[in-house]
């Protein structure tokens, strides 16, 4: 464990340096969990600007039908390498690795989590996944074309690097589930003394069933994906028709992992709302218990769906219906959520500041994310919109619309925390809006051009199809106009922010009970629990308390 | 305590903080992680039996029955060997333990050695994932013998491992690291070793009995 | 002793506080198992193979393959009891490993939905 520091800084913010090494060399061999979060925020953030970029070279190449600045074979390699990059860089180890490195130990009131050096191993992990998938781009035959899926047996037969890009990918989950086996001992075993399970944060809640969905659904796409580059050298041909193989099986067990995986995006990002909402709110959450729970049940319910990413490979008829009829088992508690979120604001006295703004905004796109699905995991429609445009709306809207609005509402909450200084909170708002509206006019019109007929990942397509594709890439301006403004406020307030006190939102979670930035122990004195997590009550006593002369 | 000098201080603090609880929760994720890293394997092993029923019992008669029992034994005694280090450990009896210890490496190792032996046969015979023989099966048998490889190949590295760790945690054992006041790092090596030992257990019947 | 490591280590570590953490040994040990009871469960391992072996060679086919179905899990279940300390660990571990294997096992079954029942209605795929 790390925590055998001593000396004058003991007390002082995580972010100077103690100990012998200083500067970058410090941040390199620290396990300060709040240090592992910031160098895992730095890269992610740099991979989401590049995905971001190549989003923007999609957009603008199906601004106009016809071909005008790629080739056909170079779109296929860029939109594979924009999924690879948002889904294995970014979003699946987005909010656990940086929000729930920094906030998990906070939240449970300890100093660290369980395997501190386990925690750097993993960002050095990752930070070789994440290269071997940039030297894929440089060596050998070039981008993978084949989409972030690698299905067999196409992935067989590319000429592509899929192999580095598929070992890069196994090297990521091999990160991540080493990050999920922490968080779940973290949370078994370092809770302050009186926080029960049931007096956790939802975020730690919504962490916990990620970590598991980490820890138990990764090595199936660990081994499957070694498979593929085994096939690709040896030709042992568990997936090649041509030898026996079953390409279908291939879908199976990538879809064991991935859609599982889905989850392990949306949930964290569901506890940061769960969060947000009773902060500003100025109340308990409504439904507690059905919140924490349902967390869980997502969870399970989320390994028994896979198949409806396959509705229409011929499966059989029997797999279809039950997999059709248990994808709708997630609505439940999904919506369990949505409605115990809005009981939470019915009557509760809000105020509107940013993270609230960016929390709401989620509610609403993830709902349309969600509803959408259901058209989807609806046997007779998926075979209407399965490929088309649709599908690639719906899902912008389920994992953009959700867990990336979830992770920007979760830097908004905790960035005072994280930096001790509060971002410009006028040029946030307008970063908002430009952010909704712009996402809106991207991703809507991909629902009508689904509906229409246009497929997806093709660079071309017919006349008829414009006016909604020129619609859809000004909104990509928008939104990228939108987020570039909301980086530049964020970053900006790193250096020039104005100050920011301990509790700037009136949080009841026991990370506003430490200084901003928090110091390299986390707590000054360590944090007895003795109510639930958004007790607003004791809250008021407290500073009306303190008001009293 | 005061005598103690600085950085002995912070290791004795060290010592009487760690969580053998929270290491032992962390090992047996681990272990998830591994069961399911097989389980993808075991998969599709049902997929294909359940297809190829009959090339996969074909397949399977050619494999030396004798030597998967012989192997099976082996590791069953390693385990036992095993846990009796772990036991012996506990009662601080640092001999003992140390000797069983070498006793299960041993057994790891002759292990292989029949592997080897069993998986040089093949070769000779061109069955070998990419070999000439084997490309030129029946489908159902190429599989089966590519998912031989496959498992007792994954298997057989984390034979490897396992013998790689057992020899650090000895030497850890023989300087006095690892004691009986703290012997996690043996138990963990005995859990992992168990599981092992319990992959194989599916492995024998499911490549050697077939038929 | 204890007492004073602990408070000492509180001081320069600042690790673990309180109410968790601490004395690995309380709570995570217990005495140890007598060793012939391992010797006992290996003979039973020992046993239960050469039924296995014994059953594919003397009765090949359904009966040889449903011995193994039975008897394999008893085995694994014996490792994991006691030479893997299960069945002394806290009721936390089992649940964990009981979770761990339902979902392997609910994910093996529900493919099965695929690939027992490919051929009808006339989407099967025939490879």
């Amino acid at each position: 464990m790390s925590g055998t520091n001593t000396g004058p800084a003991y007390t002082g913010s995580y972010l100077q340096d103690y100990g012998s090494r200083r500067g970058l060399m410090a941040w390199l061999t620290t396990t300060d969990h709040k240090r592992i979060g910031i160098m895992y925020m730095v890269v992610m953030f740099s991979f989401f600007a590049i995905a971001v970029l190549l989003g923007l070279l999609i957009r603008l190449e199906l601004m106009n039908p016809g071909l005008q600045f790629v080739t056909a074979r170079v779109y296929n390699s860029l939109f594979t390498l924009h999924g690879v990059i948002m889904i294995f860089l970014f979003i699946v180890p987005g909010i656990p690795a940086v929000m729930g490195n920094f906030i998990l130990p906070l939240h449970l009131g300890a100093d660290d989590v369980s395997f501190p050096k386990l925690n750097l191993a993993s960002w050095y992990i990752y930070m070789v996944g994440a290269l071997m998938a940039l030297a894929s781009l440089f060596v050998g035959g070039g981008v993978p074309d084949t989409g972030w899926t690698f299905y067999a047996p196409y992935a067989l037969r590319s000429n592509t690097n899929v192999s580095l890009a598929v070992l890069a990918a196994f090297v990521l989950g091999f990160s991540s589930i080493l990050t999920g086996m922490n968080f779940i001992t973290t949370i078994h075993r370092l809770r302050a003394p009186g926080m029960s399970f049931f007096r956790m944060p939802l975020f730690c809640w919504g962490l916990y069933a990620t970590a598991w969905i980490q820890v138990i659904a990764t090595p199936v796409v660990g081994i499957t994906l070694l498979l593929v580059v085994m096939e690709r050298s040896l030709g042992i041909g568990f997936f090649d028709p041509a030898r026996g193989g079953d390409p279908i099986l291939y879908q199976h067990l990538f879809w064991i992992y991935s859609h599982p995986v889905v989850y392990v995006m949306i949930l964290p990002a569901m506890g940061v709302v769960s969060e947000i909402l009773p902060t500003f709110s100025g109340r308990t959450i409504f439904g507690y218990r059905a919140i924490a729970l349902s967390s869980m049940a997502i969870a399970l319910v989320g390994y028994v769906v896979w198949a409806h990413h396959m509705f229409t490979t011929g499966i059989s008829d029997t797999a279809r219906w039950i997999f059709s009829l248990l994808t709708f088992l997630v609505a439940i508690p999904t919506g369990i959520k949505v409605f115990n979120w809005m009981a939470t604001l019915y009557r509760g006295s809000i105020r509107i500041e940013v993270p609230l703004l960016y929390a709401l905004g989620f509610v609403f796109l993830f709902s349309i994310g969600g509803l959408t699905g259901l058209v989807n995991g609806a046997l007779a429609t998926d075979i209407h919109v399965h490929d088309t445009a649709f599908i690639v709306g719906h899902f912008h809207y389920t994992m953009f619309g959700g867990a990336g609005i979830g992770f920007f509402a979760a830097l908004h909450y905790w960035w005072p925390k994280v930096w001790g200084r509060m971002y410009n909170r006028k040029r946030a708002m307008w970063a908002w809006g430009l952010i909704m509206v712009g996402f809106n006019t991207l991703y809507f019109p991909m629902l009508v051009l689904g509906i229409m007929g246009m497929p997806r990942r093709y660079a071309d397509y017919l006349p008829k199809f414009h006016t909604p594709h020129l619609i859809s890439t000004i909104g990509s301006w928008i939104i990228f106009a939108g987020m570039a403004l909301m980086f530049f406020n964020l970053i900006r307030a790193i250096k020039h922010g104005a100050k920011a006190p301990d509790n700037p939102w009136g949080g009841t979670t026991l990370e506003w009970q430490t200084t901003s930035p928090p110091p390299q122990l986390n707590f000054a004195t360590p944090p007895v629990v003795t109510t639930g997590p958004y007790d607003h009550t004791a809250l008021r006593a407290a500073a009306a308390r303190e008001a009293r002369p | 305590m005061s005598a103690v000098s600085k950085p002995m201080e912070a290791q004795a603090a060290h010592h009487e903080h760690r969580d053998d609880e929270g290491s032992k929760t962390g090992m047996w994720l681990f272990l998830f992680t591994e069961v399911l890293l097989f389980g993808g394997l075991f998969i599709i092993y049902a997929v294909y039996r359940h297809r190829f029923g009959t090339e996969f019992h074909e397949a399977a008669h050619e494999l030396n029955k004798v030597m998967g029992v012989t192997n099976t034994f082996v590791l069953l005694t390693s385990s036992l060997t095993m846990v009796l280090s772990v036991g012996a450990l506990q009662r601080r009896q640092v001999a003992a333990s140390l000797r069983w210890l070498w006793v299960t490496f041993g057994l790891a190792c002759c292990f292989l050695v029949i592997k080897f032996f069993e998986w040089s046969a093949k070769h000779h015979h061109g069955i070998w994932p990419g070999g000439e023989h084997l490309h030129s099966m029946p489908s159902g048998e190429g599989l089966f013998y590519n998912l031989y490889f496959m498992m007792t190949g994954l298997h057989g590295i984390h034979v490897l491992i396992g013998m790689v760790v057992m020899a650090v945690v000895a030497a850890r054992i023989s300087s006095g690291h690892i004691n009986g006041d703290r012997f996690g790092a043996l138990e963990y090596t005995g859990l992992y070793w168990h599981l092992v030992d319990l992959v194989w257990i599916f492995l024998l019947p499911l490549f050697y009995l077939t038929n | 002793m204890h007492d004073s490591h602990t408070t000492a280590g509180h001081a320069a570590s600042g690790h673990g506080h309180g109410g968790h953490g601490h004395g690995g040994h309380g709570d995570a040990k217990h005495a140890p198992v007598p060793q012939r009871v391992f010797i006992l469960v290996w003979v039973a391992l020992l046993v239960l193979t050469a039924v296995t072996v014994a059953a594919s060679v003397g009765f090949p086919g359904r009966v040889g393959i449903g011995v193994a179905m039975i008897v394999t899990p008893i085995k694994a279940a014996l490792i994991l009891m006691w030479f893997m300390h299960l069945k002394y660990e806290k009721p936390v571990f089992k649940f964990m490993f009981l979770s761990a294997m339902v979902v392997l096992a609910i994910v093996m079954g529900l493919t099965f939905f695929d690939y027992s029942f490919l051929g009808e209605g006339g989407y099967g795929r025939s490879i």
